[in-house]
């Protein structure tokens, strides 16, 4: 794998730190007229999802990661395993419960996500930005409430528990975002 | 901005001058990177390299009797680039014949104040040991491993602990410029004076103090914006300082530099007492405009360029 140096760190680059594999999110250059240069970096670290700081000195070398996101469609859960699939290859992955984490709120069956694979096995599991699901528990609106108000939870076929308007109904499907769990839109079937 | 400064040392009678961008020598810091160029006079190839900054030259000037002069002029170092830096930028550099340090200070309030048309706060005076310890509590002139690892231990700042070992000069740079540089200046000038003798440059040392240095920094909103000497203008004091840093590029496998002779032949003609600075000009036109990146005030920046 390629090494790279403080130079060669940007924002997304993957490399290796204290044996996991990371992610640059920022690289800032800090150097006195008269002294070392530094670099200070931010590095979320990928299998804990952890951001951490660290600082170099400008020119140290890091090991970059064998790190590559990958869209796959989501097939299916055999209970203990979830498991995608490439599109192009059909080449599937399997996936457990401690690395899909909360991606697994937003995962129907057919829909696509990112998979994030490590050295080729799945490392993250990433849902789409948004997805469409079915509405399969929600009081039912009182009449004549149209929109605004305070809403009211509604449970999703995935499990995903969110807040909708008053006027949605049990059975109807909804686009949420899945970045921040909020309703979008209904979706007229 | 460039007017105004022109118009404030032309009123207070400083000669604005021009040098060479291409030197036959460069400057030994070990932290300065330089760029280097290819002379060619068949059947001969001869390396210059560009200078990182006009201070030989200027003071080769001063030497054969200028008096005090001023330059805008561009500079370059290899490997610089950043929020705040560009391997190529603009320096403002002059001294001042017959001037100390504390009245270099007076000056250098003078042209900001000149520069922001009194928009910024009171300026601020104060020597490096004493805003050191009023942000680590530690003893900037007296180096214990022990308190400072201790210090580091406590702030999270694990990493200086492998990244500096025992050097005290790399245990400066890293906690003033984490710890204390971030919290300088706060709309205002703030002038560190007094800085510690391993980090003198081509300053004096103090000659009531050995522990101490003649050099002082410029500061706004914890941007460095320059940096002033008095002058060293010992030719053999001068000489010991470039062998020893030729010697630590050597150990560090920095690229050779040709050390620059004539300089030192200058110094031994006799450099007058003098105060020199120089700023950077990019990083007060970025705080001039509010900028948060150096890119926002060049035309390109080296990426572009």
């Amino acid at each position: 794998m390629a090494v790279y140096s403080t130079n060669e760190f940007r924002s997304g680059l993957k490399i290796m730190l204290d044996n996991d594999p990371c992610a640059i999110i920022e690289n800032e250059f800090v150097k006195p007229g008269k002294g070392q240069a530094f670099n200070r970096v931010k590095i979320r670290n990928l299998k804990t999802a952890r951001v951490i700081e660290r600082t170099f000195k400008s020119g140290d070398t890091l090991e970059g990661a064998d790190v590559v996101d990958m869209e796959m469609q989501y097939l299916y859960n055999d209970g203990e395993y979830r498991h995608f699939m490439m599109q192009d290859t059909f080449e599937q992955y399997q996936a457990d419960a401690k690395i899909v984490g909360d991606a697994a709120l937003w995962l129907k069956d057919q829909d696509m996500c990112t998979v994030t694979l490590w050295n080729d096995a799945p490392l993250a599991v990433t849902p789409a930005n948004f997805v469409e699901l079915d509405i399969v528990e929600t009081d039912p609106g009182v009449r004549g409430d149209t929109s605004g108000g305070g809403g009211k939870p509604a449970k999703l076929s995935t499990g995903a528990v969110v807040r909708v308007p008053l006027f949605v109904q049990q059975g109807e499907t909804i686009k949420v975002d899945t970045r921040t769990a909020e309703y979008i839109s209904r979706v007229k079937e | 901005m460039l007017s105004r400064i022109r118009a404030f040392f032309a009123q207070r009678g400083v000669l604005e001058v021009e040098t060479p961008l291409l030197s036959h020598a460069s400057g030994t810091d070990p932290q300065l990177a330089f760029f280097t160029s290819n002379y060619d006079t068949p059947p001969t190839t001869q390396t210059l390299f560009l200078q990182t900054s006009p201070e030989f030259a200027m003071k080769r000037l001063l030497a054969s009797g200028s008096g005090s002069i001023y330059q805008i002029c561009k500079a370059f170092r290899n490997g610089e680039a950043g929020r705040f830096h560009n391997p190529e930028f603009t320096i403002l550099e002059w001294y001042r014949v017959g001037l100390d340090l504390t009245h270099l200070m007076d000056e250098i309030e003078a042209l900001f104040n000149d520069l922001f048309e009194g928009q910024l706060g009171t300026p601020q005076r104060i020597a490096y040991s004493t805003i050191f310890a009023q942000h680590t509590g530690l003893d900037a002139l007296t180096f214990s491993h022990q308190a400072y690892c201790a210090f580091a231990k406590r702030e999270n700042l694990h990493d200086a602990i492998t990244l500096c070992g025992e050097s005290h000069a790399l245990w400066l740079d890293f906690l003033f410029s984490f710890c204390v540089q971030p919290h300088l200046g706060k709309n205002a000038l703030c002038l560190v004076y007094d800085y510690p003798a391993c980090q003198s440059s081509l300053a004096r040392l103090n000659a009531d103090n050995p522990l101490l240095t003649e050099r002082v920094e410029v500061f706004i909103n914890g941007v460095e914006l320059g940096n002033g000497f008095y002058e060293l203008t010992h030719a053999e004091e001068q000489n010991a300082r470039f062998d020893a840093e030729i010697e630590t590029r050597k150990s560090e496998n920095l690229p050779p530099v040709t050390k620059d002779t004539r300089l030192l032949a200058a110094l031994e003609t006799g450099l007058p007492d003098c105060a020199g600075m120089a700023i950077g000009l990019d990083r007060v036109l970025m705080i001039l405009a509010k900028s948060a990146m150096i890119s926002d005030v060049l035309s390109f920046d080296v990426t572009r360029a």
